[in-house]
């Protein structure tokens, strides 16, 4: 459950944050161009943030007590063959789902 | 027909295949936030104020395994961060524009009106600035409304799903299907792979900023052998 004095901090500072990284260059700073370097890190952001907020859970899932999960490893790698394969998330999400449900209902 | 309103239109279809994408991610989002706790009135101020899902996701992730409020705020903007590049990236084509109007743009400035606007701009330079605009809101139609009404149904329907369903796992899938067809360079694969080994190495820090060190130092990697390759490229 999510603390709601947290999520009621957390919401309008993530707004005001998130609209003002959308404004930057459109509203303000023009035409001028990003040092090198960081349009180079900032191709990396999507791929360096997501895997690392999903990877614990996946090896270690709370739903299970932190014991690996051998339906939940499986649906996880599936996404990521189905994805990288079709290239569309929406195609990788229902490969994970079937998988997870499949191996749900074999061992379940 | 006018030339702004012929973009309008020519935006809405450009975009229209993202609709099929964004029901059921922003039907998830409500299903997730409801499971989290999150009231119909606290999920559709989320979705509606702050409206890239991919943070709140990772935002109600965090503050579920209650993460300290500093550290969900840093990992939620990080999440955000790809869109400077889609500011810089649109701001030579948009900058004439009057000021009014890119303020309520950068609002709208998602994955999916970024991608036909910058493919639509790149393509058709000489466009009058305002039809530029209305090509940039007619490619939201089909996306914006949706990502509104379907996580409010997601968010009506939350409780009605039993736990046998496995919703936890609801978030994991969908992160990873986002990463999945990004890794179309080795430096994007190589930064993934740093991602997974630092946040696995990391887990046993508190909460949260094991994430952070790893996805710096995923970004670090990325960027490093993409900087390697072109020199290498360039020297060859």
């Amino acid at each position: 459950m999510v603390d709601k004095t947290q999520l009621w901090t957390v919401m309008p500072l993530m707004a005001v944050g998130t609209y003002l990284i959308r404004f930057s260059f459109l509203g303000m700073l023009g035409n001028r161009p990003l040092p090198t370097w960081l349009t180079r890190a900032l191709r990396y952001t999507a791929v360096g943030v997501l895997p690392a907020l999903v990877a614990p859970g996946v090896l270690w899932p709370v739903a299970t007590g932190g014991q690996t999960d051998p339906a939940r490893l499986a649906a996880a790698v599936m996404t990521l063959l189905v994805g990288v394969i079709t290239r569309s998330v929406l195609g990788a999400i229902i490969g994970g789902a079937v998988t997870l449900y499949a191996c749900l209902a074999l061992v379940g | 027909m006018t030339e702004t309103s012929a973009a309008f239109w020519r935006g809405a279809r450009h975009s229209l295949p993202f609709t099929i994408v964004v029901i059921p991610f922003a039907i998830l989002f409500g299903v997730v936030a409801t499971e989290a706790g999150l009231n119909v009135l606290e999920t559709m101020v989320f979705t509606v104020t702050v409206f890239a899902g991919a943070s709140q996701f990772a935002a109600l992730q965090l503050m579920q395994d209650n993460a300290p409020t500093l550290i969900v705020l840093a990992t939620a903007l990080a999440v955000n961060l790809r869109m400077v590049m889609y500011s810089v990236a649109l701001a030579p084509h948009l900058g004439r524009a009057p000021l009014g109007w890119r303020a309520v743009m950068a609002y709208f400035l998602v994955d999916q009106s970024f991608a036909v606007s910058s493919i639509e701009y790149e393509r058709n330079p000489a466009l009058p600035i305002m039809a530029k605009v209305a090509f940039f809101f007619g490619a939201l139609l089909p996306v914006a409304p949706v990502w509104y009404a379907a996580s409010l149904g997601g968010a009506l329907a939350g409780r009605a799903i039993p736990p046998e369903f496995a919703l936890d796992f609801a978030l994991p899938i969908t992160f990873l299907a986002m990463v999945a067809p990004l890794l179309r360079s080795l430096p994007h694969i190589v930064a993934a792979g740093v991602s997974i080994l630092m946040s696995l190495l990391l887990a046993g820090l508190p909460w949260g900023t094991g994430v952070l060190v790893a996805a710096a130092c995923a970004m670090a990697a990325g960027a490093t052998l993409v900087w390697r390759l072109e020199k290498g490229r360039a020297n060859g």
